[in-house]
């Protein structure tokens, strides 16, 4: 017969500490929240983003050990280091799948995900539709600057028709994604668009996609000051341009409706375009392993395993 | 067919029933009939009856029809190989007939069903023919609303007679597997199988009778190795896994899509196998030894991910059921050439462990090890089985299932400070803690693929990446140090040592026998630990003159095969040399043989 030749290891030691209750901790500073002091270039939209959510951590109280951040590659994807909380750096375009494995076996936590327009738009373009239609619980805040930055600036497939990249010297050639388009066919159940210039909308945005029970998407404007300098200017008030927020007669539960605003010409609104609920796929697997389980009640796991030896005999 | 003696012609009366230990029946017909059912039935009764059993399958990458056959041989002693020429065989269609007429012994027995075939006379001296209108007969027993249903089982009843098999035995087999189904169905499957049986095995000299078998220590469980990878990875604690449809690796994904719930864990069908890997390093990170696995093409796509498991040092099981390859290569064909990948496959210096289990019992209990092996060296693990040991059907002693299932949910107990890549421990080992968990200092560790400090977070320091990658070697070089010694088969020294790993272990040990039987001097030995390799096989490889690596793959640009490279670079010992091949299909034994022949020019008596 044959062995197993090692042994389940033991859980490793662990030293007896106090541990206060819930109540009796405080929530987070903006301090013990902070981690390495971020890598982006001055005046890089990222670190608004950054800076509201930890607004959002310090605003809804939460502590370290349940706070996970995830991202892929790109230079927003350099998030989970700037945040002193669990986290995970993962490879260029597959954030979504890691993180939806941490969503699926871990109800109890709540995913973000933050990551750049190349990461979620073309090598993780597969991710974005499949995680959306699944409707598997997390955010995903995609800090759109337009443009490949940690590489020098090439063309993103968000790049209008015309920006000139390394890559495209005379002009972007290609047809660019529509990322709240793409999010609402897709079948995310949340869809949202702000830019990092409005501080405040960014954290309701935040907020109210926190809340929502499913994939929740925040397209970011985030402009990129060293490879695309002024691209979001006319979305800027204060570069003389317009923010427009979703006219309070949207419906946000009428998918045509949302595909329209979607469509609108740049700058175009901000704010909740698509919101509707939809059992989760975290919901509906849960159910399925409930209706399992109830046939296999009061059976040790080793037991249920036996139930299928005694069928192969 | 070992044992049965010649037959005499005898005019008249009952056949001559001969005691035989052991027999191999092939059945060849198309994918649809019902074949591997047969082969089924039969590797159960074995199981059953406590005799040894082993099967060997060919299935077409058609999805409907297309030739097909089901190889098993039972045996009332040791049964290390499906055997290289079978006993009888079973076929439904002149082109079954004719493709597989040479596979039978000379002497041997073709059951044909006449409706299809028609005998060539040029054949009949060298064959004993039994010609029987299977199809009609079916029709006739159970209706003709059956059509071809059923024929499958009216042979069975033919097999039963012949080999005087324990009758209520497999009308409880059939019984069984029909439960649940229309009354009709169970009434009509054993009213074909009674037909059968009852049908006069008309000029047939000769019925069979196994010897009893010498006893196999406690109850006997039947399953194919895929099954045994399923099943082993529950018993291991595995709750999470996240898998991309592949032949043949579904049957697993399919089985822990299945059972996992009950448990209260999930197997995930992703959108393609990159997301595979990555949903379960997610699982993993978020506390459990996840799984994910597929066949060639889908382990090149997860190399990246792969790598940074390794690089982020992260508990993970991949299961590799190779088949032919490369690109999509061979699907349905049985190739030992995903060794290079699964040690090496990853840019950069991505040490990670590799594991080959022998038989489908190995693979249940191979599967706790990696389990093991992942979760307390926090690396992935490479778990290799191939295309005839996924589908090939074995008994084997039931496993002690309330001693071996493990428990490895995460826990959550805060703790003071904690650093995964602690420098300062000797061994090297990384221990996470999972998100959740509560770190009193308030300094939370980052996992990620970029080079990093003993925290997790990125460094471009030269020293750093030095002893970061010497902790990542050195925890595999320790591992390696643990693993036993694996043992020859057959004297320690000699002229001829075979070495294998993988489903070949079977053939390879027969042929040992075979040739031991015939004075010769061989040995081999069967390596399971690939990556790394376990200790003192150099001084196993001096005591033999010739070491030759017995594998399901390409010779390749300089005359070895993949573990045959593997074992060069390790050993820089010239003696080893290799014998390969790339024709899809499991080794003979009398294939080794001959191959172990040519290759040793001055024979193999020990001189």
């Amino acid at each position: 017969m044959s062995q197993i030749l090692t042994d389940a290891p033991q859980s490793p030691k662990i030293l007896p500490i106090h541990v206060p209750t819930d109540e009796e901790r405080k929530g987070l500073t903006k301090k013990e929240v902070a981690a390495d002091h971020p890598t982006w270039c001055p005046g890089c939209g990222d670190f608004s983003v950054l800076a509201l959510y930890f607004k959002l951590i310090e605003k809804r109280k939460m502590h370290h050990e349940k706070i996970t951040t995830v991202a892929g590659i790109g230079c927003s994807s350099r998030f989970p280091y700037f945040v002193q909380a669990h986290g995970a750096h993962y490879i260029h375009g597959r954030a979504l799948p890691f993180a939806s494995g941490i969503s699926l076996s871990r109800p109890d936590l709540h995913v973000f995900v933050f990551g750049g327009d190349g990461d979620a738009f073309s090598i993780g373009g597969n991710h974005f539709n499949h995680t959306a239609r699944k409707n598997i619980k997390m955010t995903y805040c995609v800090m759109d600057n337009w443009v490949y930055g940690l590489t020098k600036k090439q063309t993103s497939p968000t790049s209008p028709l015309g920006f000139k990249s390394k890559t495209d010297q005379w002009g972007a050639i290609d047809y660019p994604i529509n990322p709240m388009k793409q999010a609402i066919a897709a079948g995310a159940t949340f869809v949202a668009r702000t830019t990092h210039t409005n501080p405040n909308h960014v954290l309701q945005m935040m907020e109210a996609a926190m809340d929502h029970d499913g994939f929740s998407f925040i397209e970011c404007l985030s402009e990129c000051v060293e490879f695309y300098e002024g691209a979001f200017d006319s979305s800027n008030p204060r570069k003389g341009g317009q923010f427009n927020l979703v006219p309070p007669t949207h419906d946000v539960t009428d998918e045509g409706a949302a595909y329209k605003l979607a469509g609108e010409a740049f700058p175009g609104s901000f704010g909740i375009f698509y919101k509707v609920n939809k059992p989760t796929k975290n919901a509906k697997e849960t159910e399925i392993n409930k209706s399992m389980q109830e046939k296999v009640k009061g059976l040790k796991d080793w037991e249920i395993l036996q139930k299928n030896f005694d069928r192969m005999k | 067919m070992s044992d049965s003696s010649v037959v005499a012609p005898n005019a008249g009366g009952a056949p001559k029933v001969s005691k035989i230990s052991e027999a191999v029946i092939r059945i060849a017909g198309n994918s649809q009939d019902g074949i591997q059912a047969i082969g089924g039935f039969l590797a159960r009764l074995a199981g059953r009856s406590e005799q040894e059993v082993m099967t060997f399958m060919t299935i077409p990458s058609t999805i409907s029809g297309g030739p097909s056959i089901f190889q098993v041989r039972i045996g009332s002693g040791e049964v290390l190989s499906s055997g290289d020429d079978a006993d009888v065989l079973l076929c439904f269609y002149q082109h079954s007939y004719e493709e597989h007429i040479k596979s039978l012994k000379k002497g041997g027995i073709v059951l044909y069903d006449s409706d299809h075939i028609e005998a060539k006379p040029e054949w009949q001296k060298d064959y004993h023919h039994l010609g029987i209108p299977i199809s009609s007969l079916t029709v006739e027993a159970i209706g003709g609303t059956a059509k071809d249903k059923g024929k499958n089982i009216y042979s069975l009843g033919l097999i039963a007679k012949m080999f005087d098999l324990d009758l209520p035995k497999l009308e409880k087999l059939i019984t069984e597997r029909f439960a649940g189904k229309d009354q009709s169905i169970v009434k009509n499957a054993l009213a074909a199988f009674h037909a059968g049986y009852a049908h006069s095995l008309g000029n047939v000299l000769e019925t069979f009778k196994f010897v009893d078998s010498k006893g196999k220590d406690g109850q006997q469980v039947v399953m194919n190795g895929n099954e045994a990878i399923g099943f082993g990875l529950i018993a291991a604690g595995v709750r999470f896994g996240a898998g991309y449809p592949i032949t043949p690796w579904s049957d697993i994904m399919e089985l822990l899509r299945r059972e996992l719930p009950k448990y209260g864990g999930s197997f995930i069908q992703t959108e393609d196998e990159i997301a595979a890997i990555s949903m379960a390093i997610g699982g993993s990170y978020a506390g459990r030894v996840a799984v994910t696995g597929s066949s060639g093409p889908g382990i090149s796509l997860k190399t990246e991910a792969l790598g940074w498991a390794i690089m982020a040092e992260m508990p993970l099981v991949v299961i590799d059921v190779q088949r032919g390859g490369p690109s999509t290569g061979m699907p349905t064909s049985i190739e030992q050439s995903d060794l290079n990948i699964a040690c090496f496959g990853s840019h950069g210096d991505a040490p990670r462990v590799v594991i080959a289990p022998a038989d489908v019992e190995d693979c249940f209990y191979s599967a706790i090890e990696a389990v093991n092996i992942a979760k307390k060296y926090s690396v992935p693990v490479i778990l290799l089985t191939d295309q005839g040991i996924a589908t090939r059907i074995e008994a084997f002693t039931e496993p002690n299932l309330e001693k071996i299932c493990q428990d490895i949910s995460p826990t959550f107990t805060p703790v003071a400070d904690h650093k995964p890549y602690d420098l300062s421990k000797a061994d090297g080992i990384t221990q996470h803690l999972p998100p959740g968990t509560w770190i009193q200092s308030g300094k939370y560790p980052i996992v990620t693929g970029l080079e990093h400090d003993e925290l997790g977070h990125p460094t471009g320091s030269p020293k750093l990446h030095m002893q970061m990658m010497a902790k990542r070697r050195k925890k595999l070089q320790a591992l390696g140090n643990t693993l036993p010694t694996p043992k020859v088969y057959g004297p320690p020294e000699g002229n001829v040592l075979l070495v294998g790993w993988g489903s070949t272990q079977g053939p390879i040990k027969e042929a040992v026998d075979r040739a031991r039987a015939a004075g010769d001097s061989v040995s081999s030995l069967h390596i399971k630990h690939l990556n790394p390799l376990p200790p003192g096989l150099e001084n196993i490889f001096a005591g033999f003159n010739n070491v030759l690596v017995v594998e399901m793959n390409d010779e390749g640009l300089y005359g070895f095969g993949q573990l045959g490279g593997l074992l060069r670079q390790r050993y820089c010992d010239p003696k080893i040399r290799g014998i390969n091949k790339t024709d899809g299909l499991t080794f003979k034994v009398k294939e080794i043989l001959e191959r172990v022949k040519t290759n040793v020019a001055d024979g193999l008596r020990k001189h």
